[in-house]
């Protein structure tokens, strides 16, 4: 019986690892490659817009205003006779390069807040966490308002806006792991063995915090494209005509929710679907990506 | 000339409370080739003597006085880009807990070979073959799959060989083995300390064995530091401490040894009280509230090292 759990079949052993590990995420943890797989779904269609998209964005038909889904119009048209299912898949465009910069940038700001903050402690710690504490007790959408009405709405300011955000409000999670793991024996040996600050932090420290790190990016994904859709909701995000999830809900799908009910449906349903898949598969591949949470159920 | 002397070396830590005295003027030498054991329970200042060496003591504790002359040099001295040179290099150390010294997210065959990399100059392709030479030295069976493992999938006794690989790696002329195999299983502690022995003999490095068990000591090392409270209270040739231990408390930690062959009825004799708070240390000689020798001239003043004979020596006014 050893033989066999110990030697995997011949036809796992010899695939690329990238294919061996998508095999595991869906023996293991089948609800995260699902969540993956109809995010990468939402990736693909916003990559491809433009081609899979059947008529233009901002395409108006009058002719065809407010009609139900149909074979020509798989979700309906709007009040201007526009394509809902070519704006949503150009919406989908829009949310995850917002989505992934954003979280990117806010990944990025959290693991170098974090791990100075964590790592040095003393009084460099107690310096940055009162500014994180100072930051923190601004409500967000207030800031948010503040900055958009001072240099305008436009997806650039946003990613920065909302990285910085998501990004320092998160460096707690990475400080706390990394306080945690710069405790640890292995830290110590790895001193004891001659390693510099700068490789102990790379090589021995920032491994350790991946786990947090995966789960904060992917998290933040799903956050920003909320918040983005929050702000277009409010009229501060993409600029129209952009069809943005929250600009079509605030909009089209506010104003005309009673005639045509797709036209909310369509956007927020997407916007449900793709926040919550990005969540479950960040929770999957923090469990499979750990090598101390390997072979545990 | 020793490889390793420690002269008077004192060393305190900052806390709440305020500052503690955990070492106490000691000094100790350790001769090329040789395997010095430090002795003592715990808190007793053996592994802050290990840090010591190493200027690992963290921001908390600080060195107020002494030497640590290694290879003719002051370690105390050094700057932390200096004693990054040494460490892992030609002083190595191995820590007490092979469960968590090995870091989680790391393949074994890459901890072992870094110290490679970082002294020698090696590629990691080269630095990696060479780990798996050290791990076939260290008896692990399949060097060449032990090495893609992660340290989850290794045994504890598994562990600590290859933190000896590690230990090994840059061939060191000095070796720490802090408590060593205190939390493995009587069986493999045998095993490991032997491999631990016979390889630093191999590669004519000293080692400083630090325990609490005298059966160890017995076996394994030349000579033997007893510790207690800060301050060494007896040093010699292990057979010298063993055949006429000088100090009352080395007495006492000797007779709390269970005889195999000893009388089972018998109550196992133990040195009544506890070690002295290092907040308020007591004034005279730190043994003094749990020994049974100790008079009034015990308690003023705390007694001095002398020797006794040329390879032995005590810190007791009554023997």
């Amino acid at each position: 019986m050893s033989e066999v759990s110990l030697n995997p079949p011949i036809l796992l052993q010899a695939r690329h690892p990238a294919l061996a590990f998508s095999a595991r995420l869906w023996r293991e943890k089948r609800l995260g490659a699902i969540g993956g797989i109809i995010f990468v779904l939402f990736l693909i269609c916003g990559i491809f817009a433009d081609f899979l998209a059947p008529y233009g964005m901002n395409e108006t038909n009058l002719l065809v205003r407010l009609q139900g889904p149909s074979w020509t119009h798989w979700l309906g048209t709007d009040h201007l006779g526009r394509d809902v299912f070519s704006r949503v898949l150009y919406g989908a465009q829009l949310s995850m390069v917002v989505g992934f910069l954003a979280a990117g940038l806010a990944t990025v700001i959290s693991i170098l807040i974090g791990v100075i903050s964590g790592y040095f402690g003393g009084k460099v710690d107690m310096l940055i966490q009162r500014f994180v504490d100072a930051w923190m007790t601004f409500p967000d959408l207030v800031l948010l308002i503040v900055v958009v009405s001072i240099v305008g709405p436009g997806v650039p300011q946003i990613v920065i806006i909302l990285g910085c955000l998501y990004g320092i409000a998160g460096s707690r999670i990475v400080r706390g792991s990394v306080v945690t793991v710069k405790e640890s024996m292995y830290t110590h040996a790895a001193e004891s063995i001659g390693a510099s600050t700068l490789r102990i932090l790379s090589l021995h420290i920032l491994p350790n915090v991946m786990p947090v790190v995966i789960v904060l990016f992917t998290t933040r994904v799903g956050a920003t494209i909320l918040a983005e859709a929050g702000l277009s909701f409010l009229g501060l995000g993409v600029p129209p005509p952009a069809p943005t999830w929250g600009s079509m809900l605030s909009g089209t799908g506010r104003t005309y929710m009673y005639l045509g009910p797709w036209l909310a449906l369509a956007p927020g349903l997407c916007l449900t679907i793709v926040v919550y898949a990005i969540n479950v598969y960040g929770d999957a591949l923090r469990d499979l990506l750990d090598p101390r949470m390997r072979g545990a159920r | 000339m020793s490889l390793l002397e420690i002269k008077d070396l004192s060393v305190s830590f900052g806390t709440e409370t305020g500052r503690l005295q955990v070492l106490n003027a000691i000094s100790l030498s350790v001769a090329a080739g040789e395997t010095l054991a430090v002795v003592g329970e715990s808190g007793s200042g053996k592994s802050v003597t290990a840090l010591s060496i190493l200027q690992l003591l963290g921001e908390a504790g600080q060195i107020d006085a002494g030497e640590i002359r290694f290879a003719g040099d002051d370690l105390a001295q050094r700057s932390d880009e200096a004693m990054q040179m040494i460490r892992g290099n030609q002083i190595s150390m191995i820590f007490q807990e092979p469960m968590s010294s090995l870091n989680p997210v790391i393949q074994v065959g890459k901890q072992v070979a870094e110290p490679l990399v970082l002294h020698r100059g090696l590629s990691w392709a080269d630095a990696l073959a060479e780990a798996e030479n050290l791990l076939k030295k260290v008896a692990i069976p399949d060097p060449a799959g032990r090495l893609k493992e992660y340290p989850h999938q290794l045994s504890g006794g598994m562990r600590q060989r290859i933190m000896i690989a590690m230990a090994l790696a840059c061939r060191p002329q000095l070796i720490i083995a802090d408590e060593p195999t205190t939390a493995l299983d009587v069986t493999v502690q045998a095993q490991i300390l032997a491999l631990l022995k016979d390889l630093t003999k191999e590669a004519g490095a000293a080692l400083i064995l630090i325990t609490h068990d005298l059966g160890v000591v017995a076996r394994y090392a030349d000579r033997v530091a007893v510790m207690y409270a800060g301050r060494i209270m007896e040093s010699g040739t292990a057979a010298e401490v063993y055949a006429n231990s000088q100090h009352p408390y080395t007495r006492g930690l000797m007779a709390s040894i269970p005889a195999l062959d000893g009388d089972v009825t018998r109550h196992l004799s133990t040195i009544e009280g506890q070690p002295p708070d290092l907040s308020s240390p007591p004034p005279g000689c730190p043994f003094a509230p749990r020994c049974t020798h100790a008079d009034s001239q015990c308690t003023q003043a705390p007694p001095s090292l002398e020797w006794v004979s040329d390879h032995h020596a005590k810190a007791c006014f009554k023997s």
